[in-house]
């Protein structure tokens, strides 16, 4: 349990520090090429995760370009291939709901003083519902997500086992009501998260 | 007369493949009242934007003298662009409560004593019993006077002002008036206002430009605007008749 949550919240924060950003940029940037790369980052959200998996997993072997690092099998794997699931869903969540902020207040705020920067994390904090929806989204897709991680992780006990891969494992060895178990500790572990992430919308509100 | 605060040199703004704005040349003195007037579609919003630096033109130049310092878009420091304040036709807030709003612009200048201001400005604009309230539950011309309130409380060099009375009631837009003219009188900001309202134009103005289709038609004093226009356009527009 200790490992799954270990796994999804590193992936996370790191989806997170790349994805707010990006998304933001992507929202307010004007650039030659940007419709084809919404359109990359709206396909990313539907990436299938055993796809990403076996990427990672080719990247990552001895003979890939980047098995020197010795990552295959291990939590930095699953982590990488978590990342690239969790990314696209926050960018692209967290684009819509910057696109969804009024247009006008941007120069507004400019042409009160703000700097850009100032008036970029005006318009994030307008669009902080939406990208906690997108955290949401980032984490159910990683907490339940169970191709990739047995791919490049190979749930190997007490090294990268997880919740989801050691569900697969009880089930096929038909120990159901331990799997159901796991099942329901998976839930409510995602629950918890959620609420945590939920309550942290309202508390965004800045002071005057 | 001292030194123009704003010059405009041969400034065209094209949007995609469009002109929209083509000014060969402009000033705007220090202390004045400078209305731009003229039908909807005819520049008057683009050329208070590039006024603002908030966006440079296409081709030309708009520069602005501030301290005996000639600063353009490009040059401009965030110290020049404090100097300006603009307010949009539609209020733009953010979905904080009023008193953040209004306290926005102390905000960003880093301002921690925010709260003797706040009251203030928002005394000025009839609005402190709505100190605690939503911007979505004002109506428009109370969002308007927020809008007003937050940027009349910078205490700007130029206060610019984009139809701040379109589609606001005779109270509103009488409050709004006298909020612009009590800037001018008694804190010396210069003032750019753009109406297509020609009345608000002859009861506000001390000089009034006519644009029509990108072009500065005529230029002058709100007296001999009204009095004596020199352009029969000009003459058109004043008397009421439709220009299209």
């Amino acid at each position: 349990m200790v490992r799954s949550l270990h796994v999804t919240a590193s992936a996370l924060v790191i989806s997170a520090i790349i994805g707010i950003p990006g998304g933001t940029w992507l929202a307010l940037a004007r650039f030659p090429g940007k419709r084809i790369a919404t359109a990359i980052i709206y396909t990313g959200m539907g990436l299938p995760p055993v796809v990403v998996g076996l990427v990672v997993y080719l990247f990552l072997s001895h003979s890939g370009p980047l098995g020197n690092l010795g990552w295959l099998f291990t939590v930095r794997a699953m982590v990488v291939a978590q990342v690239i699931i969790a990314t696209p869903l926050i960018v692209g969540v967290t684009m819509s709901s910057v696109l969804g902020v009024d247009p006008a207040l941007r120069p507004q705020l400019r042409a009160l003083g703000a700097t850009r920067w100032q008036a970029t994390r005006a318009i994030l904090l307008e669009a902080r519902f939406g990208v906690i929806v997108g955290l949401v989204a980032g984490f159910g897709s990683i907490i339940s997500e169970v191709g990739a991680v047995m791919l490049v992780g190979g749930n190997i006990d007490g090294r990268t086992r997880v919740l989801t891969t050691a569900v697969v494992l009880e089930t096929r060895q038909g120990h159901f009501a331990f799997a159901l178990a796991l099942g329901v500790i998976l839930l409510a572990l995602s629950f918890v998260a959620n609420l945590v992430m939920v309550s942290g919308q309202g508390k965004l509100a800045e002071p005057s | 007369m001292s030194d123009p605060l704003y010059t405009l040199t041969d400034v065209q703004h094209i949007y995609g493949t469009r002109t929209v704005l083509r000014i060969p040349s402009l000033t705007i003195q220090p202390g004045e009242i400078f209305t731009l007037v003229g039908p909807s579609g005819a520049g008057k919003s683009t050329l208070l934007r590039l006024l603002a630096l908030l966006e440079a033109p296409s081709r030309g130049q708009v520069s602005l003298c501030l301290n005996g310092r000639q600063v353009t878009y490009n040059s401009a420091s965030t110290g020049d662009r404090r100097q300006l304040a603009m307010v949009f036709q539609r209020p733009a807030l953010l979905s904080r409560n009023v008193r953040a709003n209004v306290g926005y612009g102390l905000r960003v200048r880093g301002q921690q004593d925010r709260r003797a201001q706040i009251d203030a400005a928002l005394k000025r604009v009839s609005l402190s019993h709505l100190a605690k309230a939503r911007p979505r539950t004002l109506s428009g011309g109370e969002a308007q006077r927020v809008a007003v309130a937050r940027a009349l409380i910078l205490e700007p060099q130029v206060l610019l002002l984009d139809e701040p009375t379109a589609n606001l009631d005779p109270f509103n837009v009488r409050l709004i008036e006298n909020l612009v003219r009590e800037q001018h009188d008694l804190y010396g900001s210069t003032i750019v206002l753009v109406t297509h309202n020609i009345f608000q134009a002859r009861r506000l103005a001390t000089r009034i430009a006519f644009l029509l289709d990108g072009q500065l038609i005529e230029t002058a004093s709100a007296e001999a605007f009204f009095a004596t226009p020199q352009d029969q356009r000009t003459a058109a527009f004043v008397s009421g008749e439709l220009i299209y």
